[in-house]
């Protein structure tokens, strides 16, 4: 032994951003003694820099009913940890541009219902006015899911690490993974700092996850990306729906308190090697004019800062969730490719349940790691 | 009060709210109504309370109004030009409220 | 909407960022060399904040300016006769870590490609948050000087209030153009003279200031202006307009009253395009500021990036212009070019100017009052954070500047924490009971200043990046 201090747990889990944290929360909560290794501060990255949506609306239908279920949390989450986590509940709607964009929308609510879930909804014409009264003019309708919402990224983040640490998790910053294996029945997560032992290990690692898989002989291609934010100056009240657009990316959202949040889809420069990101701001030209079409009041909008943080892509543009294809004890949830933040209570409370009892009705076999062996 | 030290020597008139000032040429708009008495630029984002210039540099944007529509333009940073209009900064609760 | 020139530069050996001293005086030197140089400042017109209007300045206003002010107009007068772009009503917005440069002028956004850049974005006045610092009618004594020196105006009814150097220099204007000050309130406290006095036998080295110091408060006080030392417990009275100044001095408390309450605490780096470009940046003690850390010729940690002048660390504004001088002479030899002159002159020169630093900077250190404001005091100005919620939200587990700008909006609204930055981080730093360089500061990202989002879509970059 070199290190001087080794601590043991139930569950050690690598990343301390919202999938980690709530995982670790409803981990702890089972009663399991549980151990958060992050190696900057909770919620640096993308947990704490990112649009804030949270959305069932237009997702992956394999994403689908997780998504309804941590929708389920979102509800009752301030409750839980004791924080209103700037959590409100409203519309999110992508509008249609044109009749051809409003039936590819139409064609989706569709097949949901298909599938049996009925929170997607066409708007038409009017019926789009009565929740976006700002929408410009050639807005010919769209697809809302009106219970959805958002919700100040950080704050919830942070608030999750709260709980979590009064549930009992020990969450432990500014320490980088050096390499985690097996020692017997036991893993070993080694830091520069601690040693950590633990029959079983998450690895919430983001952009970072792939190469702790890796490592551990399980091939997951994550790309690092850095999702772009644009935040305006304060603006009076026009919008209360958090929005996108059909043909071209965008995410648009007014804040209670006036701000508006502009991005969707246009990467920055993100590098793993020293956790930096780089805004391109040529990236974002389309992404401002997009939101001048759409909302012709933001055309006098002023931006006072930009976002953007670093986050992990799969090829597919699903996540990473479920066991390990390889080892026994080792778990994975990551890889949430710009859309992760809505699921996080979801799949921490699935992960809690597949780790603490072995199984989970979830539907995650969409999402095994085995897709890239 | 403000005062000049000495009469300028091009005067520049233009209107903050529906007051026409008059300017002395090469003020920025912030001098210039400082030297016309105006203190109060805008209503805080948050509190609604006034406020006024506070650098003069460009640094705290406390001076923030609108120069003939455009939003969040600093007055320290802004030379007055003839004709221009100037309004308080908008924005904030009362705007909110429904205003 | 006014485009670009079309003869203006993409691309030159050299792009300095503002035109006060250290600016002017680097890239007329670099110029001279015969480098090509392109300088990006806000202003109308050259001279930064020292400098502010030098060219537009009348005998009486260089009359009660005085000739440390007047001056700066040669370095202006080189500057315009240099053989280099100068691009007034600039402003830098975005510099990419290949040393693009993203600039807004005249209601158009373009880039510049820079092989070099020197960042001469000088200082700004360190923030003094008390009771009552945002009602109107309080600024910051820098402020009563640029309507001075801009627009010839004067306050009538005005308290000074705090510590440094520009608090004397100011009053001694006031009391020249005729407006002396209601009253003088130093907040130094008592004892920092012997604290300072270590450091005079070095500042006797730069006895011109020193000398120069005790003239401006002599001729104060002897304008017949009410000056109260060591004062405390300041607070800015009135609804929402100030009516006076309320504070204790020698156990005694005072109101004055007055219409205007100018504030003032010394001035500090403005750390704003060297953070975004993540230069190493080193708490400095003495000066009780952050700086880039540099070489000797100014070249921070970030490629190619030089600072000069007071936004390296505070020296005023003779030092200012020959670091400016230093880093474009290192610049130009490294592009083989050969000096237009000596280095080692420019350094002497440089050693006698800073010898009065660490004296000034033991007696004026700010008192713990104006680092450390009690709860009740607003520290953000933009979003109206008090000292108060900061402590909460470290006792809650935020770990830094950053995590408490996220969690309260600290810093997030249009000032970007230039004024509230460094209390934030001291409030965190104090709370936490750390080292100012382990607690950090905001990390800044771009725009460096409001962007309409009307001239981001316009935005022409120099290559086509059409997604």
């Amino acid at each position: 032994m070199t290190h001087g201090t080794e601590k043991t747990a139930d569950l050690v889990i690598v990343g301390g951003g919202i999938h980690g944290c709530s995982a670790a929360m409803f981990a702890a909560q089972r009663g399991l003694d549980v151990i958060v290794v992050e190696k900057d501060t909770v919620a640096r990255h993308s947990s704490g820099v990112n649009a804030g949506g949270v959305r069932r609306l237009g997702r992956h239908f394999a994403e689908v009913p997780i998504s309804q279920k941590s929708m389920e949390i979102w509800y009752d989450l301030p409750d839980m940890v004791e924080d209103d986590c700037g959590f409100q509940v409203a519309p999110q709607i992508k509008v249609a541009e044109n009749a051809e964009e409003l039936e590819k929308l139409a064609a989706r609510a569709r097949t949901l219902r298909g599938m049996g879930f009925e929170h997607e909804v066409i708007l038409d014409h009017k019926e789009i006015r009565e929740h976006l009264p700002a929408v410009a003019d050639h807005v010919v309708g769209g697809l809302g899911s009106l219970t959805d919402g958002f919700a100040q990224p950080y704050q919830t983040t942070f608030a999750i690490s709260r709980r979590a640490r009064r549930d009992g998790a020990r969450i432990f910053e500014g320490q980088t993974v050096t390499s985690v294996r097996k020692d017997g029945a036991d893993w070993i997560v080694e830091t520069a700092e601690t040693r950590y032992r633990a029959p079983k290990v998450l690895n919430c690692a983001g952009a970072w996850a792939g190469k702790l898989a890796g490592s551990l002989g399980e091939h997951a291609p994550v790309e690092a990306v850095a999702p772009m934010m644009l935040v305006t100056a304060r603006l009076p009240h026009f919008c209360d729906a958090v929005v996108g657009a059909t043909g071209r990316p965008l995410s648009f959202k007014q804040m209670p308190n006036g701000t508006v949040v502009i991005g969707g889809g246009r990467r920055g420069r993100a590098d793993t090697s020293d956790d930096l990101s780089e805004m391109l701001f040529p990236e974002l030209r389309l992404t401002a004019e997009t939101a001048m079409d759409l909302f012709p009041i933001m055309r006098g909008a002023t931006i006072v800062r930009s976002w953007s943080g670093v986050e992990g892509r799969m090829p597919d543009d699903i996540p990473v969730i479920g066991m390990s294809g390889k080892h026994e004890g080792l778990y994975h949830a990551f890889g949430f490719s710009m859309h992760g933040f809505q699921m996080g209570p979801g799949v921490g409370s699935l992960m809690a349940e597949l780790i603490a009892t072995g199984a989970t009705q979830a539907p995650i076999a969409p999402f095994s790691i085995t897709r890239f062996a | 009060m403000a005062r000049r030290i000495e009469s300028g020597t091009t005067i520049v008139r233009f209107t903050f709210q529906d007051r026409t000032i008059e300017a002395q040429e090469g003020d920025t708009v912030a001098a210039a109504l400082t030297a016309a008495g105006v203190r109060e630029l805008r209503e805080s984002v948050v509190s609604g309370s006034p406020r006024g210039i506070f650098c003069m540099m460009g640094t705290c944007f406390d001076c923030l109004v609108e120069v003939d529509g455009r939003t969040n333009v600093q007055a320290c940073r802004t030379t007055v030009t003839e004709g221009m209009t100037v309004m308080p900064q908008k924005g904030g609760p009362a705007v909110e409220a429904g205003e | 909407m006014t485009m670009m020139d079309s003869n203006t530069p993409h691309a030159c050996d050299l792009a300095v960022i503002g035109a006060g001293p250290a600016g002017m005086a680097a890239a007329v030197t670099a110029s001279k060399a015969g480098l090509s140089v392109v300088v990006l400042d806000e202003g109308e017109a050259p001279g930064g904040q020292i400098y502010r209007d030098i060219e537009r300045t009348t005998p009486r206003r260089s009359a009660v300016l005085g000739e440390d002010y007047v001056a700066g107009g040669a370095l202006a007068k080189a500057l315009r006769e240099a053989d280099l772009t100068y691009l007034p009503r600039s402003t830098v917005w975005n510099i990419s870590t290949e040393r693009l440069i993203d600039f807004s002028r005249d209601g158009g956004s373009s880039q510049l490609q820079a092989n070099y850049i020197l960042v001469a974005t000088g200082a700004v006045e360190r923030p003094c948050p008390i009771p009552g610092w945002t009602k109107t009618g309080v600024t910051t004594v820098g402020a009563l000087q640029i309507l001075l020196k801009s627009a010839g105006i004067v306050e009538e009814s005005a308290v000074l209030a705090g510590s440094g150097p520009l608090l004397w220099l100011v009053a001694k204007q006031m009391v020249d153009a005729g407006a002396p000050p209601v009253a003088v309130v130093e907040t130094t406290p008592a004892g920092r003279m012997q604290a300072a006095l270590p450091h005079l036998f070095g500042a006797l080295k730069g006895h011109r200031y020193l000398s120069k110091g005790l003239k401006l408060l002599r001729a104060v006080k002897a304008a017949g202006v009410p000056v109260y030392s060591a004062a405390t417990d300041l607070e800015v009275t009135g609804e929402t307009a100030a009516t006076g100044l309320r504070f204790t001095s020698k156990g005694k408390q005072h109101l004055v009253s007055a219409n205007h309450i100018a504030l003032h605490q010394g001035v500090v780096p403005n750390q704003q395009v060297t953070r975004m470009l993540r230069c190493e940046h080193r708490w400095d003690a003495s000066q009780a500021c952050f700086r880039p850390v540099t070489d000797a010729r100014g070249l921070t940690s970030f490629e190619n990036v030089y600072t000069a002048g007071d936004g390296a660390g505070i020296m005023g504004a003779v030092s200012a212009a020959l670091q400016g001088r230093l880093a474009a002479l290192d610049i130009a030899t490294k592009l083989g070019k050969s000096a237009p002159e000596r280095a080692d002159r420019l350094e002497a020169a440089l050693a006698r100017d800073g010898a009065v630093r660490p004296f000034l900077e033991a007696l004026y250190a700010p008192a713990t009052a104006f680092v450390l404001p009690a709860d009740g005091v607003t520290v953000c100005r933009c979003e109206e954070i008090t000292a108060g919620a900061i402590r909460e939200a470290v006792d809650l587990g935020a770990p830094g500047p950053n995590q408490v700008k996220s969690f309260l909006r600290t810093g997030m609204g249009p000032c970007q924490g230039r004024v509230c930055g460094l209390v934030v981080a001291s409030i965190i730093n104090e709370r936490r009971k750390t080292q100012m360089d382990e607690t950090g500061y905001f990390r800044i990202r771009p725009p460096l200043k409001p962007l309409q989002l009307s001239e981001l879509a316009n935005f022409k970059p120099l290559e086509k990046l059409e997604p």
